[in-house]
């Protein structure tokens, strides 16, 4: 897999003007990395720390602890749907939200549908307990989802 | 009296998140009233209205602003914590999405009254809207020499930076929050030294919440006299008192779920029947979370507690936490509910210290086991033990992540007992979903 583009990398450099140490950029620099190739791949994490002047593992190490981030052999879908279940959704029916959207779609949570076009994830608390059940569409808030309206966000009808 | 809305005069109207709409209705006057003031004096202010944090500690915030040393050379940070992740909470979600400017103005206040030199939004991930509005708000106030150098001629210069997050609920906790922002993982960090002596990047630094941000817009607006007329005044000499409004996030099964502002001290009860519609399904309240999920639950007849910051300690539960209260009705088992929140606890424990690691991961195992029929009565007494071993204040963890994942577990018990026996000796088992899968 391959790495940065140059743009990306230019990103990452522009971001260093913003913190007094190299090694604050470490977040925003995997989430340009996982944006532009929707997941991280391992010269990626060799690039940011070339650039953050850190060694990979210190790199490795921030972007394990965050399930947040995908490798390079499990790399998101065209669009990432979190579910969520935490007690709020659960309470209006945010476990079977998730066990229908899955079934209908044939993934467990963190799978990507075999077009392609979507990775389903369950979710704690996305703070939109006000319209429970929600899911979160990449990093836009969803309110008082029903199976169709994920399922078709899913399947890029909606 | 009604009360009108103070945070949220502006939600919901058009353009509310301009700068334009929000200069038009008095915005930027408290920041040059506290620009013409000398710094301490901006903090006495805030002292004096008895502002408490909302971010879940109550902890007074401007008690906390004098911990930072005097006469500091270099650089002062000011981190805004906009990780909420609370269960039940979006109070800060719609102040960002709906208001940018009360925030960023209370944040300019706050820099100035302790000196600080730059300041970092560290916003969670979810909230993607409110990191799009805050950007162009952030731009809008560059424009106006709102931020920058020399902001408004008054010698004080201040950048603001937004920081995402990456979905982890530690980094709600201020000392993770600030190793997430060095760019680590989001290990808390044992206390003393505190984020003022020694916060981010090893310097001084004071650490607020998105809401209390707007209420230090209001304090110097309005007053600290004005802040100290809403609310339950302090009862005695140790108590510093719950003044001013407060977001209340109401959610679960009631006909209205939504936010609410209203000086502090509403009971659970009133909020519920008057401000959310009632419980849905005309059914009756079975148990409510006062404050977001680490903070326990109220049972059916504690719900004349009052919701001010000495009320839900009082009943048992942790505290008020984030006044974000959950409905649950009598047709809920509470086995399910607290097999929710344990298993919220498992997923977000960081993992750095081992009773937190380990008492969070069996909790859920063992509700897992009483939900498939096979639990017994020995685990309740299992569960009540590591509840009662795990967090800050039986002093085997640094933060206090342990305490939030033990409370719910001890006050289900302790209010609820009754219906896990009875779960467990009819060998019952959940009606509830659960799909697994990694994340």
């Amino acid at each position: 897999m391959s790495g940065l583009t140059e743009a990306a990398k230019q990103k990452i450099r522009d971001l260093l003007a913003c913190y007094p140490s190299k090694q604050a950029v470490t977040l925003p620099a995997l989430h340009i990395a996982q944006e532009e190739a929707r997941c991280v791949t391992r010269e990626a994490v060799r690039e940011i720390a070339d650039i953050l002047e850190l060694s990979p593992a210190q790199i490795h190490d921030t972007l394990s602890f965050y399930g947040f981030f995908k490798d390079e052999k499990h790399p998101l879908g065209e669009n990432r749907i979190w579910v969520c279940r935490s007690l709020a959704c659960m309470l209006r029916g945010g476990d079977e939200l998730l066990a229908e959207v899955c079934e209908r779609l044939h993934v467990s949570p963190g799978q990507t549908t075999k077009d392609g076009k979507a990775t389903i994830e369950l979710a704690e608390c996305l703070g939109a307990c006000d319209g429970a059940p929600c899911i979160l569409v990449n990093d836009k808030l969803q309110l008082r989802m029903t199976a169709d309206a994920v399922v078709s966000l899913a399947e890029g009808r909606a | 009296m009604t009360f009108e809305p103070v945070l949220l005069r502006r939600w919901g109207k058009p353009n509310s998140q301009s700068i334009e709409t929000y200069m038009a209705d008095g915005g930027y006057t408290a920041l040059k009233k506290a620009l013409a003031m000398e710094p301490p004096k901006v903090i006495e202010a805030v002292q004096k209205s008895g502002l408490r944090g909302r971010g879940g500690a109550g902890f007074s915030t401007g008690l906390k602003w004098t911990f930072l040393p005097k006469d500091v050379q270099g650089p002062i940070y000011l981190c805004i914590n906009g990780d909420e992740s609370e269960p039940g909470t979006f109070n800060n979600r719609v102040l960002l999405e709906e208001d940018p400017h009360q925030v960023l103005e209370g944040i300019v206040i706050s820099g100035y009254a302790t000196k600080s030199t730059t300041a970092y939004l560290y916003l969670r991930y979810e909230y993607g809207d409110c990191y799009r509005t805050c950007e162009k708000a952030i731009q809008e106030m560059y424009a106006k020499n709102l931020l920058g150098k020399n902001i408004l001629g008054s010698g004080y210069s201040l950048d603001i930076y937004l920081h995402r997050g990456a979905c982890a609920y530690i980094c709600g906790e201020e000392t993770g929050l600030i190793e997430s922002l060095e760019g680590k993982r989001a290990w808390p960090r044992i206390k003393p030294p505190f984020p003022a002596i020694e916060g981010a990047f090893r310097r001084p630094t004071v650490v607020n919440n998105i809401e209390t941000m707007a209420c230090v817009t209001q304090i110097l607006d309005r007053g600290p006299e004005w802040f100290q007329s809403l609310g339950i005044p302090s009862e005695n000499p140790k108590d510093p008192g719950s003044y001013g409004p407060k977001l209340y996030c109401i959610s679960g099964h009631v006909n209205k779920p939504g936010l609410v502002e209203l000086p502090l001290g509403i009971t659970a009860r009133e909020l519920i029947d008057k401000h959310a519609g009632g419980v849905w399904k005309g059914r009756k309240a079975k148990a409510v979370v006062p404050g977001g999920i680490s903070m326990g639950f109220l049972s059916a007849d504690e719900l004349d507690t009052k919701l001010d910051f000495a009320g839900p300690g009082k009943a048992g539960c942790l505290g008020l936490g984030t006044a974000a209260v959950i409905v649950i009705d009598d047709q809920t088992s509470m086995v399910d509910v607290l097999y929710n929140t344990c298993r919220f606890f498992a997923h977000e424990s960081c993992g750095q210290c081992t009773p937190c690691r380990e008492g969070t991961a069996w909790s859920a195992k063992i509700l897992a086991r009483i939900r498939a029929g096979q639990g017994t009565l020995k685990d309740l007494d299992t569960l009540t033990d590591i509840s009662n071993s795990i967090g800050i204040m039986p002093g085997t963890t640094i933060c206090g992540l342990a305490d939030g994942a033990a409370w719910p577990i001890k006050n289900a018990l302790k209010k609820f007992r009754p219906e896990f026996e009875e779960y467990i000796t009819s060998g019952r088992r959940s009606q509830s979903l659960e799909v697994a899968g990694a994340h």
